[in-house]
C-alpha cells in the first residue's frame, strides 16, 4: 500500500499509525521502518481502539450529523443521480471488518506488552554494520531489505518452517521512503545521481511480500520527487496508490465545498489480484476530516 | 506466424490482455514462454484457470516456461554469491550491473522457445508483463529496444512464432523513456490493441474502450492501417466487446 504524503506529513502519519494499530489489535507481527523517527516513539503513539459499544456511540453522532446536511444538497446536482444510494458511512453491523480508533488517545501499554515487532532506525542500522551496496542500490534500501529478508526467513513468514504451526501475517509500516533521510536524492534534486534505487526496493519488497504471508504500508513525500516518471514508475509497482492531499495553506482551504474536511483522498490505484476484475467502489470523490477523536474518510 | 503484437493501456488497466492470449495460445497447443514481471505465478494462475486453463499443468508438460520476474529478482538480490556462479547467469543478471544489456534475458527466451527433438508444439510465442519494468530497474531505453529487436528476429522471422508484449503509457506522462520505448515499438508492430479509460469518466458497465489497430502499412506501402474501436466490460471469467455506446447496459 503506497500513500503519497500530504504537505506536512501530518495526515499520512494518521494513516501509517492506523495500519500499524490495526495490526496490534488483530494480534499480527509488527516491522516499524523508519530513518527520521524512532520506531520506539511511533509505537508509543499510536491511537488507542475503541471498544465495541464506545465506538458505535462516536460514530453514530458523527454519521447523523453529515447525512441530515448533504443528503438535501446531493439532490440538486443533477435528478439522474437521485437513484444512486449514498455511499456508505459506517459499515453494518453484520460485516465487522477492521477496528476504530480514537486519534486522542494513545494506545495503552498493555495492549503493546503482547506484542511481537522488530524495529527498523536507520541511524542505528547504519553505524552497526559498514556500507553494503547490492545491485547499484542505494545502502539504506539495501540494508532494509536485508533486515526484512532476514525476519521473513527466521521467523518462517515465507512458509519455510513447516513446523510453525500458527500462521501469522507481518505487517509492514516503512516511513517516508525516497526521502533524503534514506540517502536518497530524489526529492532533492532536479536530477538524482541514481533514479532506480527506489523502484529496485520497490520491486524487491513487491517480491518479498508475495512469497511470505504480509503486507506493507509506505508514506513517500511525493510532492518533493521533482521527477514525475519515478511516481508513475512506483504507481505501476505498488498494488495500491492513495495520495492525500491536505488544505493546509491551499487555496481549497477557504472554498466552501470543503469547510467540513481537512483534505482530499485520491485513489491512484487498487489492486487487481487473482483476478480479472477488481474491487471498484462507486464512489471515486473522497475526502478526509480529522474530528478531535475520529478521522474519517467520506 | 511471425506476428509482432502490441498492447497497450493508457488510463487503465490492459492486463486481461495479457490473459487472455496466455490461455489463448496454450489452448491452441503453442509452446509459450511468459516473461511474466509484475505478478506471482499463482496469480496468473488463479485467473488462467477461470479462462480454462491450468498453467501449473501446462508447465509440467513443458509446453510453459514461465519466468516469474519477482521470484528471480529475490535470487539474484538475496542468493548466495557461490550458486550464482556455477550456475546459469540469471534472465535478470542486468540489475547487478550497470550499463548492462539484457542478453542474459534474450538467452533465456531463445533457449525456452528453441524447440527440442520430440517436441510437438504447435509454433512458440513469446508473451511480456509488462515491459516497462525493465526500465524501472535500471535497463536502459535501448537496451529494452535491442531486447525486442533479437527476439523478434529469434522467434519472428527464424522460429516463425509470435510475440507479445504489454507495455504501459500515458496521456500527460512525463517518464519520456518509457514513451520512447512505447512509441518505437508502435511503429514496429504487426498489431496494436491500444486499451483506454473512457473519457467521461468511470462507468460500472462500460470499463474502457480498445482500439483495433492493424498495421496494414507495415506490407502494403500505399495502405492505411485498419482501425477498429470497441468497448468492453470485464466479468469474473470473461470479457465482452460491443460497439461503442452499445453497451447492455443502455440498450
Amino acid at each position: 500500500v503506497f500513500t503519497e504524503e500530504d504537505k506536512y506529513g501530518l495526515y499520512s502519519n494518521l494513516l501509517f499509525k492506523y495500519f500499524l494499530a490495526e495490526g496490534v489489535v488483530c494480534g499480527h507481527h509488527l516491522f516499524v521502518a523508519s530513518a527520521k523517527e524512532h520506531p520506539d516513539n511511533i509505537l508509543k503513539e499510536l491511537p488507542a481502539p475503541l471498544l465495541d459499544d464506545a465506538y458505535r456511540n462516536e460514530l453514530g453522532e458523527e454519521v447523523t450529523a453529515v447525512k441530515s446536511e448533504d443528503f438535501q444538497d446531493s439532490m440538486k446536482i443533477a435528478w439522474r443521480y437521485q437513484n444512486l444510494p449514498k455511499m456508505e458511512a459506517s459499515p453494518t453491523t453484520s460485516t465487522k471488518f477492521g477496528h476504530y480508533y480514537d486519534v486522542s488517545k494513545t494506545m495503552s501499554p498493555e495492549l503493546l506488552q503482547s506484542l511481537k515487532w522488530h524495529s527498523f532506525y536507520l541511524p542505528e542500522e547504519l553505524s552497526l554494520q559498514p556500507n553494503v551496496k547490492t545491485c547499484n542500490m542505494n545502502s539504506a534500501y539495501t540494508r532494509l531489505l536485508q533486515s526484512l529478508q532476514r525476519i521473513i526467513y527466521q521467523e518462517g513468514f515465507d512458509g519455510s518452517d513447516p513446523q510453525k504451526k500458527q500462521k501469522n501475517i507481518l505487517r509492514i509500516g516503512i516511513q517516508s521512503l525516497g526521502s533524503v533521510l534514506w540517502g536518497d536524492d530524489i526529492c532533492s534534486s532536479d536530477t538524482p545521481e541514481d533514479i532506480h534505487s527506489l523502484t529496485k526496493f520497490l520491486y524487491v519488497l513487491r517480491g518479498l511480500l508475495r512469497k511470505s504471508l504480509s503486507a506493507c504500508i509506505i508514506t513517500v513525500p511525493a510532492h518533493l520527487i521533482q521527477n514525475k516518471a519515478i511516481m508513475e514508475r512506483v504507481t505501476n509497482l505498488s498494488d495500491v496508490v492513495v495520495g492525500l492531499e491536505s488544505f493546509i495553506g491551499s487555496e481549497r482551504e477557504t472554498n466552501p465545498l470543503y469547510k467540513d474536511y481537512h483534505g482530499l483522498v485520491h485513489v491512484h490505484q487498487i489492486p487487481r489480484l487473482n483476478s480479472l476484475i477488481c474491487d471498484v467502489s462507486d464512489t471515486k470523490d473522497l475526502a478526509f476530516r480529522l474530528k478531535r477523536k475520529l478521522f474519517t474518510i467520506e | 506466424q511471425g506476428k509482432f503484437t502490441l498492447l497497450r493501456d493508457t488510463g487503465t488497466d490492459g492486463s486481461f490482455l495479457v490473459h487472455h492470449f496466455l490461455s489463448f495460445y496454450l489452448r491452441a497447443g503453442c509452446k509459450v514462454c511468459f516473461v511474466a514481471l509484475l505478478q506471482s505465478f499463482s496469480h496468473y494462475n488463479i485467473v488462467a484457470q477461470k479462462l480454462g486453463v491450468s498453467l501449473t499443468a501446462a508447465r509440467e508438460r513443458g509446453q510453459l516456461v514461465f519466468l516469474e520476474g519477482l521470484k528471480s529478482c529475490l535470487d539474484l538480490v538475496f542468493g548466495e554469491e557461490e550458486e550464482q556462479q556455477s550456475g546459469q547467469p540469471s534472465p535478470l543478471q542486468f540489475i547487478r550491473e550497470r550499463a548492462s544489456d539484457l542478453k542474459a534475458l534474450f538467452d533465456f527466451v531463445r533457449t525456452s522457445l528453441t524447440p527440442i527433438g520430440g517436441d510437438s508444439w504447435k509454433g512458440p510465442v513469446l508473451l511480456v508483463d509488462d515491459l516497462g519494468v525493465l526500465l524501472s530497474l535500471g535497463a536502459t531505453p535501448v537496451a529494452v529496444l535491442d531486447f525486442i529487436h533479437y527476439c523478434r528476429v529469434a522467434v519472428c522471422c527464424q522460429l516463425k512464432g509470435n510475440i507479445v508484449v504489454l507495455v504501459h503509457s500515458g496521456e500527460d506522462s512525463e517518464d519520456e523513456e518509457n514513451e520512447l520505448v512505447v512509441n518505437s515499438l508502435c511503429h514496429h508492430s504487426d498489431l496494436i490493441l491500444w486499451v483506454e479509460g473512457l473519457a467521461t469518466g468511470f462507468c460500472k458497465d462500460v470499463h474502457g474502450q480498445i482500439k483495433i489497430i492493424r498495421r496494414v502499412s507495415l506490407e502494403l506501402m500505399a495502405e492505411q492501417d485498419r482501425v477498429q474501436i470497441y468497448q468492453y466490460k470485464i466479468q469474473d471469467r470473461n470479457v465482452t466487446f460491443f460497439a461503442r455506446g452499445l453497451s447492455a447496459a443502455v440498450l
